[in-house]
């Protein structure tokens, strides 16, 4: 691995200018992803998960904006770059996955001319080469017959295959850098098993860095291998996807991870967190998370919650729970 | 402990065929679907009868001829003893139709935005003619939330909440059995939670029997008492919550278990299951799972597998053992 990290994101804030108030989707977000790493970003709704990853591909709707903090790909600045520049960064350096594999494609572009285009764009190959590039990248995620497929229209694959062809679209001009919005969520059990590990493979072989957006803890354990845990725009813990998953040092990740049904298997009833997440006009003084924290006190009412850096870099917490607290729980 | 569902033989044909004129000219054949394919199985008073299965394997059509929203192609449910389709008693009919109840997934949808929610709650009563007096804000504080939110709009509440309305809305006309079509499949995992601890409180309290579909194997595990596996319209293994997780038969229900991610699964390279689920409208002969099926042999691909029991499990394989 090299020192500077594909990606980098700097005390980035997103706000969005209302009629009853300035909204902060994103607030003081920071992290790395290196070459080859999955980092997965997880967070209910609402938490700015999305809005993050859009920001970072510069495809915010407008009026949501950047206000401050940086992000750096592969340490050149590109939070103020133009349309038209960032227009030539997507899909050569950054791909995008999205959730719903039909509204990524176009249904009128048979997926040859659509993979064409993208090669064609960004690299510089003539016509038949990128029609031999485009084929070869539909039999790398595992389209069968690809060359006959490749003059289909995207209704005519099923949601697995077609999930498959947005993979091959975004990985085809090979960018350093893949940012997989829900990748799987509207896929059944089965084929999302596919998908994640042909998405591992591909990242993997070809050392690109993935941003693995998504709400499910499972997913997130199979495929990360560090995970930002987001609440209320902020990041709560970042960390290693194990030490996050098994050790939770914010009392939100903690929650989180036991109001899971698995976590929670052989209980009568779930742990929950209670109440919802708060909207982000009506955000509680302190930290965001503390009316719905077992382990609030006067400082987390008072005080605006701290930042991962300021702490221990893993847990954005006046009051972290311990890492050890399950061994001695056993003990 | 007696049956209070009975499904016998169940199966739906949908029609998709192209209309009569583009069949004629453009010579095509009739197209039919079958949703749900001669499934049988019962369910207990007071107990969670799971369906489980992929998109397209029949689940929620199964959930909606049982409360009467879809007719059986063949076949019946027996509710309390009695069968919607055929009973000809309109009291018998009238009955049985109260204690049947359903929550659908999509709370978002499946409240009126134009309704205040006293009004949505109390319909199921009121449109029978019963007494809906302080009813909804009775119902409001057993899910959870306040009798003032009563005089609200659907739209004024969050997705949990939502679905805390939804589950007011079918006790109103005290049921004794909810079918609940992914009931928790749109909200988040902490939101979850707390419907599905609400849920088990509920049935606790008022001895309800649930029908609960839904494609989570993990809430599918909680919640369940009885679970069916279904694939591609037919029930391909059925047994307690506990045997089936623990020794899971048919090996489409061990290639589901596989590819269900895991919390403690860090790395874990699992060997992707081949293939997609088949087109129901020419499905594969015989074993509808063969084609994906590591353990098919050259006769699953002729005969079809009848059910048959292995201890506690019904299973529909050939070769399960």
């Amino acid at each position: 691995m090299t020192d500077t990290p594909v990606l980098s994101v700097r005390n980035l804030v997103v706000e969005i200018p209302t009629r009853h108030g300035l909204l902060r989707p994103v607030d003081d977000v920071s992290y790395d992803i290196e070459a080859g790493e999955i980092l997965g970003v997880v967070g209910e709704s609402g938490a700015g998960k999305s809005m993050t990853g859009n920001a970072v591909i510069g495809l915010l709707d407008p009026p949501a904006r950047i206000t401050s903090g940086e992000i750096l790909l592969s340490g050149q600045p590109i939070h103020n770059l133009g349309r038209s520049a960032l227009r030539r960064l997507r899909g050569k350096k950054m791909g995008m996955i999205f959730q719903d594999p039909l509204t990524s494609l176009n249904p009128l572009l048979t997926v040859g001319e659509q993979l064409s285009e993208t090669i064609r764009e960004h690299l510089d190959v003539s016509h038949d080469q990128a029609r031999k590039r485009a084929v070869a990248a539909l039999e790398e995620v595992g389209i069968p017959a690809a060359s006959a497929r490749i003059n289909s229209y995207p209704h005519e694959f099923s949601g697995g295959m077609r999930q498959r062809v947005v993979i091959a679209l975004a990985l085809c001009a090979e960018p350093d850098l893949v940012i997989a919005d829900e990748p799987t969520t509207a896929l059944d059990v089965s084929v999302q098993a596919q998908i994640m590990a042909l998405l591992k493979r591909l990242c993997r072989e070809r050392g690109v860095a993935v941003m693995l957006v998504t709400h499910d803890m499972g997913v997130i354990a199979e495929a990360a291998d560090r995970v930002a845990v987001m609440y209320a725009g902020r990041l709560a813990e970042l960390g290693g996807v194990r030490e996050v998953l098994t050790n939770a040092r914010h009392p939100y990740t903690d929650g989180l991870m036991a109001s899971t049904p698995l976590a929670s298997a052989g209980l009568k009833r779930l742990r929950q967190i209670p109440g919802a997440m708060p909207r982000l006009g009506a955000l509680p003084t302190g930290c965001a998370f503390h009316p719905r924290c077992e382990y609030a006190q006067d400082r987390c009412r008072k005080d605006p919650g701290p930042t991962i850096d300021s702490c221990d870099g893993r847990a954005a917490c006046w009051f972290p729970l311990a890492t050890d607290r399950k061994e001695e729980a056993q003990a | 402990m007696s049956a209070i569902i009975k499904v016998e033989h169940l199966t739906r044909v949908f029609d998709v065929s192209k209309p009569l004129l583009n069949r004629v000219i453009e010579r095509l054949p009739r197209a039919l679907l079958t949703a749900v394919s001669d499934v049988s199985f019962e369910i207990e008073e007071n107990s969670v009868y799971a369906l489980v299965g992929e998109s397209g394997s029949g689940k929620s059509t199964i959930g909606k001829i049982m409360v009467g929203l879809v007719a059986p192609t063949e076949g019946s449910v027996q509710i309390s003893g009695v069968d919607l389709a055929s009973e000809t008693d309109a009291a018998k009919i009238e009955a049985v139709r109260s204690e049947i109840q359903m929550i659908f997934q999509d709370p978002f949808a499946s409240l009126n935005p134009r309704w205040r929610v006293r009004d949505v709650i109390a319909e199921p009563v009121a449109a029978k003619g019963g007494d809906t007096t302080g009813l909804a804000e009775k119902l409001l504080e057993q899910v959870g939330l306040s009798a003032a939110d009563a005089g609200k709009y659907p739209h004024e509440f969050s997705g949990g909440q939502r679905q805390r309305i939804c589950i007011a809305r079918a006790l109103a006309s005290n049921p004794r059995i909810i079918v609940c079509d992914e009931p928790t499949s749109a909200l988040d995992v902490s939101v979850q939670a707390q419907v599905l601890n609400l849920m088990s409180d509920l049935r606790e309290e008022l001895g309800l029997t649930y029908l609960f579909i839904s494609h989570d194997l993990t809430v599918v595990q909680h919640m369940a008492d009885r679970i069916g596996v279904l694939y591609l319209g037919r029930l391909v293994e059925e047994a307690p919550r506990d045997v089936l997780f623990n020794d899971p038969k048919h090996p489409y229900t061990q290639m589901l278990f596989a590819a269900a991610p895991k919390m403690d699964g860090f790395g874990r390279e699992i060997e992707a299951p081949k293939g997609e689920i088949p087109d129901a409208i020419n499905p594969p002969t015989g074993c509808a799972f063969h084609p994906r099926c590591p353990l098919a042999v050259e006769r699953c691909s002729r005969e079809r597998p009848e059910m048959r029991n292995i201890g506690k499990t019904r299973v529909a394989c050939h070769m399960a053992e």
